[in-house]
């Protein structure tokens, strides 16, 4: 192997056989290439799927009333079904074994005013437990507190961008922000990776909305999440139950599927999750299919360039090379080459891959990556089968009498 | 040099087999200049690539040098052929992408000589054969008498006891064909034990002796006056 002369030997081969050591390495190299840029391009179509689907908790049913479309217990079809505070106490004594939290949802949009800025921003009464449930990031300061809801205090948490657009360069902690009529006192700034739109909201408590609104008990929507441990055939049966619920509550035809909706993330994350898995299994499919064209090809080529050197092995037989060395020769100049341009093709797609980044969000593809196993396995295989695929041939080489590869033509 | 007793050697084809060569016997004393005549078909060819190890003889006994040649592996007559012969073919058979030096050089390079021995005792027998300015050329850039003088110059390099020849001026034209036979009679005169396998009587009366080959036998053995080729050879 590090025998200096059959360097030489096989060096001059390849420089004098150029056109044939380039094709052989540019098969290797683009397949690898290839092979590495799907597998790339494969993550980053899964991660902007994640992006999509796995901002919020994954363990929360949500409730929105809705019209009744069937007359039921004496009302009539068509009814509006409100919730109000004491649903939501309801629940919570009726689901204590499956509760993790709860939270109500009052949405207003109001012009929010700070020394002569102003904006409308959506303002969303709600409940502590609704920073777990939209996986809210605090920058500055605190979240709404219980007592907050208890007193009915008037503070707000704001996003990021009101931050930006309302207190410029100022800390807003502290500082009193003009809603509607009445002051808030900032107490918290958040951040939140879902994009700009909730980054633009200002929360406040719940009860807070209520005592200006006439001191109303009433809420457009709740958040309930479950505990994540009980499973998700558990999960089911808890939407099933809360349905069948919060139907009798609220005098609701059991058949009657428009009186209350409930979205549950669980189930849909299971999808997402099938969805994902079909994904990657696509991803693997085409990875696998590039990598065996790359081997296929490789295998053809080894097979070319044997067949075309069968009468110059056979001089050298005649001249005294042993089998052994012929097949040595052979597979040397081979592996050299398949591992040389199998790296190269394998940087070079991991370089494109870095280099994209997020150019392709537009797309879908955000940060391809491979990881390095991945890669050094697939340019490992490659050039496995490249040596095997030039073996064969050459051991058949080595083992055809010299007067049959020297036999006139 | 070489004794061969009772050479048998059939190929089979299909069902049917050919008997080719039927019971040859032959002595070849050092320093002989041999030529193996015969139509094609005759055996003569077989009995070249029997006495080259390039293929075996399925009955008989075959001694090179007394070496007894026989059960070889594929190694061990890589080895003998190495040593013992040289080998020079109608088609030159000289490696395409190698110029004549290091053509000539390349069984030195299987007998394990080091780059500078290679180089330096290649450029000799180039010189020997009057071509030592043409060493860094290619096969392609060389006329058919030029190539197969290297491809003499390459068979001698290895130093062999035996140069087998089969049909050494079969693609040259009259005049370069006398060139080559000029060469091989002048490697001769130098002690060389020389097998010429050729079809053409003018060439079979340049050697020392002539042994005719008909249907896998000989049928004449005998010696014959030398035609001494004068020609040139720079």
């Amino acid at each position: 192997m590090f025998n200096r002369d059959r360097w030489q030997e096989i060096f001059q081969t390849i420089r004098k056989n150029r056109l044939r050591t380039f094709l052989s390495g540019f098969t290797v190299a683009l397949g690898i290439f290839i092979f590495i840029v799907l597998f790339g391009f494969g993550n980053g179509l899964k991660n902007s799927f994640e992006q999509f689907f796995l901002d919020d908790a994954t363990n929360t049913l949500w409730v929105y009333p809705g019209l009744t479309s069937k007359p039921y217990q004496g009302y009539k079809a068509n009814r509006r079904i409100e919730f109000e505070n004491k649903d939501l106490k309801d629940i919570k004594d009726n689901f204590n074994f499956f509760l993790e939290g709860i939270t109500p949802r009052i949405n207003r949009n109001i012009t929010v005013s700070y020394r002569g800025e102003s904006d409308n921003y959506l303002t969303r009464g709600v409940a502590p437990s609704h920073q777990y449930i939209e996986k809210t990031i605090m920058m500055k300061g605190r979240f709404l507190h219980q007592d907050d809801v208890k007193y009915q205090t008037k503070v707000v948490v704001i996003g990021r961008l009101v931050a930006e657009d309302l207190f410029k360069e100022e800390n807003p902690i502290g500082k009193f922000l003009e809603i509607g009529s009445s002051a808030f006192k900032v107490v918290g700034v958040f951040q939140d990776q879902s994009g700009d739109r909730e980054e633009r909201l200002i929360y406040m408590p719940y009860t807070t909305r209520q005592l200006l609104e006439k001191n109303s008990d009433k809420i457009d929507n709740f958040i309930v999440s479950f505990r994540p441990e009980i499973g998700y055939a558990s999960a089911m049966a808890f939407e099933r139950q809360l349905r069948l619920f919060l139907k009798e509550k609220k005098s609701i035809d059991p058949r009657d599927n428009n009186g209350i909706r409930i979205r549950n993330v669980a189930d849909q994350l299971k999808q997402n999750q099938k969805f994902a898995r079909v994904l990657q299994i696509i991803v693997t499919f085409v990875g696998l299919g590039t990598l065996i064209a790359g081997i296929i090809g490789i295998s053809n080529i080894m097979v070319f360039v044997v067949k075309e050197r069968t009468r110059e092995l056979g001089v050298r037989k005649a001249l005294g090379a042993t089998p052994k060395s012929v097949i040595a020769m052979v597979l040397q100049e081979s592996i050299f080459i398949t591992t040389l341009s199998g790296i190269f093709g394998m940087l070079s797609g991991i370089a494109l891959l870095t280099n994209i980044q997020d150019q392709l969000e537009r797309f879908f593809i955000i940060d391809p990556y491979i990881d390095t196993l991945t890669a050094t396995l697939a340019t490992l295989l490659l050039i496995l089968f490249g040596g095997i695929a030039g073996y064969i041939p050459a051991k058949r080489a080595a083992r055809i009498k010299p007067i049959v590869a020297l036999r006139d033509e | 040099m070489i004794s061969i007793k009772n050479l048998n050697k059939s190929y089979k084809m299909g069902d049917s087999s050919l008997h080719v060569l039927k019971g040859i016997d032959l002595q070849v004393e050092e320093g002989e200049l041999v030529a193996i005549m015969g139509s094609s078909g005759s055996g003569k060819s077989t009995l070249l690539n029997i006495l080259g190890m390039l293929d075996l003889a399925d009955e008989g006994e075959y001694r090179l040098d007394n070496v007894l040649i026989k059960d070889l592996t594929e190694t061990t007559a890589a080895n003998y052929r190495n040593q013992f012969l040289g080998f020079v073919f109608q088609s030159f058979n000289l490696i395409n992408y190698k110029n004549a030096l290091e053509n000539v050089a390349l069984p030195l390079y299987y007998q394990g000589f080091g780059r500078k021995i290679r180089q330096q005792k290649a450029l000799e027998y180039l010189e020997k054969v009057g071509l030592k300015e043409w060493a860094t050329h290619l096969p392609s850039e060389l006329s058919g008498g030029q190539k197969q003088r290297v491809a003499i110059a390459r068979a001698m390099a290895s130093q062999p006891k035996v140069l087998l020849a089969d049909e050494p001026t079969g693609a040259l034209d009259s005049k370069t064909s006398n060139e080559v036979m000029a060469l091989i009679q002048k490697i001769n005169q130098e002690g060389k034990t020389i097998l010429v396998v050729t079809h053409e009587l003018d060439i079979a009366h340049m050697c020392k002796r002539i042994v005719t080959l008909k249907d896998g036998v000989i049928v004449e053995d005998k010696k014959v006056d030398q035609i001494i080729v004068d020609t040139n050879v720079q």
